[in-house]
C-alpha cells in the first residue's frame, strides 16, 4: 500500500478563477481552506506563505480568502509550519484551526495529539490537509538551482517555481526554465532521506500533482472527517473532480513515485544503521 | 467511569486489567516493612496514589486539577489518593499521616534540593514505599528551570542545589512538561489505570532522563541528520526559546528552562505509529 490508507481518489480542480491563477496545480488546498473557513469548519489555518516574495517559507497564520489565495503555491524549502501553531491558538485565540502540512509535520502534528506535550493546541485541530513531498530544500540548494544551474542573476527573479515532468522548473519574464531532476539530488535536507512516506499518509485529505494532468490535482480522501469536507466542497461547486481512471498519467504513477521513495528511503535508513547512527524510536 | 475519561480523551478502547497492583495490606498504622507482598486484588480496586511536592510552582498539580470535568470521576471513582501535601493533608511531618503508606504510583513534582534534609527523607522513603515512582513535569524530569538557582535567597539562603529525582532514586517514568499539559496527564492516568503499559512506554524509556534542554534537539537530531524543520520543537517549547534558522531549531540558551519538551516532542527522536494508526484508522 504505498498510497497508505485512503478512501477515495480524485482528479480534482478548484473552480475559482482566483485560486487557479496563483495555484501550484489545481488549487486543491487553497479551495478547501476558503470552504472550510466560509463554513465555519475552522477560524484559521497555519500554512507555509512567502511574505517577503524572496521564496524563503514563512510559518503564517490565515484567517480569510484574500490571505489564502496571498499564501498560495509551493514552497520548495523548510517552513516549520507547526511553530505557528501556537501563534494560532494563542494570540488569535482559534478554536478551529487547519493546517497545511507536509508528511514530516504531519507525524509531528499526529504525535502531539497522541501525546499531547503542549496543553490545549491539538484538540483544536480540525483538518490536516497533507502536501505530497519527495524532499525538501535548503535555501541554499534553491540559489544553487537559479544561479549556477539555470544561470538566473538571483532566485529572486524567479516568478513560479515548480517540480514536475521530471524537472525542477523556475520561471523568470514568462520563460520556463527546466532543470533535470537529477540534478537536483544531493541538494535536499538530509532529514528527508529516511522518510517513508511520500503521498501524507497522515493527512485527512492529502493532495499533490502527480497522477493527474497540468492546472489538475490528485486527491486521496483519508479520515472520515476529510472525507466527507471534500465531498461538501465538492457538492458546494467550489471543487470540480474527475475519475482517476480518466485521467493521464493516472495513479499507478503516484504509486510508483510512493514506493520508490520507501524503497531508496528505506535502503538509507539501513545504511543509516549499519554505521550506527540513530533512527526515530518508533511504538 | 472509564468510558466517560475514554471517550474525552480518545483511551484505548479495550478494557484491561489493571497492571498497577494493588497490595493486601493497608499501612495508615501498621508498622511500615520493607519490600511488600504484591497480590493482585480485584480488578475494582482502586490504584493508591501518592502526590509528593518538592521544589517546584505547583504548576504540574494545577495542571492535574485542569481537568475540570474529570477530576471528580478520578479522585472519587479510579483513584485513592493517600499521600499529599496538596492534594490531600496527608503527609510525613503533616496533619495526619505519620508514616508514609504503601502507593501503587507516586508522582513528584519538582525538583529536589540537596540541601533540603527533609526532601532528601522524603523521597527515599517514597522510593520504598512505591510501585512506581512517576517524575511529574520538568522540574522532577530534569531540574528544569530549578537548574539555575544559585542559592542565597530567602527563606534559605544555603538552598541552592536542586536536581532531578533520578540523579538520587530510580524513576520508574517521566512525564515532561512546564507544566505537564493536562490531556496529558490525563491520558497518562487513564492508561495507568487501565494498565496500558503500551501507551506509558515512552515515559518509561525517558524515564532516566535528567539533561533536557533544548540542546537536545541540535546534538540528538539535527546533528545525527534527522531534522526536517517541521517545527513541533518549538510548538512545544513554553518559553519560546527555539526559534529557526536556515529550516533548523535555533534554542535561545538565556531563554531556555531545559524543560525537555522540545525533544519529548520532536517526531524524529520518537514516533509512536502504532497509537498513530489506532487513533486515526490510517
Amino acid at each position: 500500500m504505498p498510497l497508505g490508507t485512503y478512501k477515495e481518489a480524485l482528479s480534482a480542480r478548484a473552480t475559482d478563477s482566483k485560486i487557479l491563477e496563483v495555484s501550484q496545480d489545481g488549487g486543491i488546498v487553497s479551495a478547501l481552506l476558503c470552504y472550510a473557513l466560509d463554513e465555519g469548519i475552522i477560524e484559521g489555518a497555519v500554512v507555509a506563505g512567502t511574505p517577503d516574495e524572496d521564496w524563503r517559507p514563512v510559518p503564517t497564520v490565515v484567517t480569510s480568502s484574500d490571505e489564502v489565495i496571498a499564501a498560495a503555491g509551493t514552497k520548495y524549502s523548510m517552513s516549520p509550519t507547526l511553530s505557528a501553531l501556537k501563534e494560532a491558538t494563542r494570540q488569535y485565540g482559534l478554536e478551529k484551526v487547519g493546517v497545511v502540512a507536509t508528511p514530516c509535520q504531519l507525524q509531528g502534528l499526529r504525535k502531539a495529539q497522541a501525546y499531547p506535550f503542549t496543553r490545549f493546541v491539538v484538540n483544536k485541530i480540525k483538518l490536516m490537509i497533507g502536501i505530497y513531498c519527495m524532499e525538501n530544500f535548503p535555501m541554499a540548494s534553491l540559489d544553487t538551482f537559479a544561479t549556477a544551474k539555470l544561470g538566473f542573476d538571483s532566485l529572486t527573479d524567479a516568478t513560479k517555481m515548480d517540480i514536475g515532468k521530471g524537472k525542477f522548473w523556475l520561471t523568470k519574464d514568462g520563460e520556463d526554465s527546466g532543470l533535470a531532476i537529477k540534478e537536483t539530488h544531493g541538494y535536499e535536507q538530509a532529514g528527508c532521506n529516511i522518510c517513508m512516506d511520500y503521498v501524507a499518509e497522515l493527512a485527512d485529505i492529502s493532495t499533490g500533482s502527480v497522477g493527474s494532468p497540468d492546472g489538475w490535482s490528485t486527491v486521496l480522501t483519508r479520515t472520515d472527517d476529510g472525507n466527507s469536507i471534500f465531498k461538501a466542497a465538492v457538492s458546494a461547486g467550489l471543487i470540480e473532480t474527475k475519475p482517476m481512471d480518466e485521467v493521464k498519467p493516472g495513479l499507478g504513477l503516484l504509486e510508483k513515485l510512493a514506493q520508490g521513495k520507501k524503497d531508496k528511503n528505506g535502503a538509507e535508513r539501513e545504511r543509516r544503521a549499519k554505521l550506527g547512527l540513530p533512527l526515530p524510536v518508533e511504538y | 467511569m472509564f468510558e466517560k475519561l475514554k471517550k474525552a480523551f480518545g483511551g484505548s478502547k479495550e478494557e484491561v486489567a489493571p497492571k498497577v497492583e494493588e497490595k493486601v495490606e493497608a499501612a495508615a498504622e501498621a508498622p511500615v516493612e520493607t519490600a511488600p507482598a504484591e497480590e493482585p486484588k480485584a480488578a475494582s480496586s482502586k490504584p493508591r496514589i501518592g502526590y509528593i511536592h518538592l521544589s517546584g510552582c505547583t504548576g504540574d498539580a494545577m495542571s492535574l486539577t485542569e481537568n475540570y470535568d474529570i477530576l471528580s470521576t478520578v479522585l472519587t471513582d479510579m483513584v485513592d489518593i493517600v499521600y499529599g501535601q496538596t492534594l490531600v493533608d496527608k503527609w510525613i511531618h503533616g496533619t495526619y499521616a505519620e508514616e508514609m503508606p504503601e502507593m501503587d504510583l507516586c508522582l513528584i513534582e519538582g525538583s529536589v534540593c540537596l540541601q533540603d534534609e527533609h526532601s532528601l527523607h522524603e523521597i527515599q522513603e517514597a522510593r520504598e514505599k512505591s510501585q512506581f515512582i512517576c517524575a511529574f513535569g520538568s522540574c522532577a524530569m530534569t531540574g528544569c528551570f530549578t537548574t539555575f538557582a544559585r542559592g542565597g535567597q530567602q527563606a534559605q539562603p544555603k538552598h541552592e542545589s536542586f536536581v532531578p529525582v533520578s540523579s538520587l532514586v530510580k524513576v520508574d517514568l517521566a512525564l515532561p512538561g512546564c507544566p505537564v499539559a493536562p490531556e496529558m496527564i490525563a491520558n497518562a492516568v487513564v492508561a495507568l489505570c487501565e494498565g496500558n503499559l503500551e501507551y506509558l512506554q515512552p515515559a518509561m524509556d525517558i524515564a532516566a532522563c535528567n539533561a533536557g534542554c533544548g540542546c537536545d534537539v541540535l546534538t540528538n537530531i539535527i546533528r545525527n541528520g534527522l531534522c526536517t524543520g517541521c517545527g513541533t520543537c518549538a510548538l512545544a517549547c513554553p518559553t519560546r526559546a527555539m526559534g529557526f534558522s536556515e529550516g533548523r531549531p535555533s534554542c535561545d540558551r538565556d531563554r531556555c528552562i531545559k524543560c525537555g519538551s522540545c525533544y519529548a516532542m520532536c517526531p524524529r527522536a520518537w514516533l509512536p505509529i502504532k497509537r498513530i494508526k489506532e487513533e486515526t484508522g490510517l
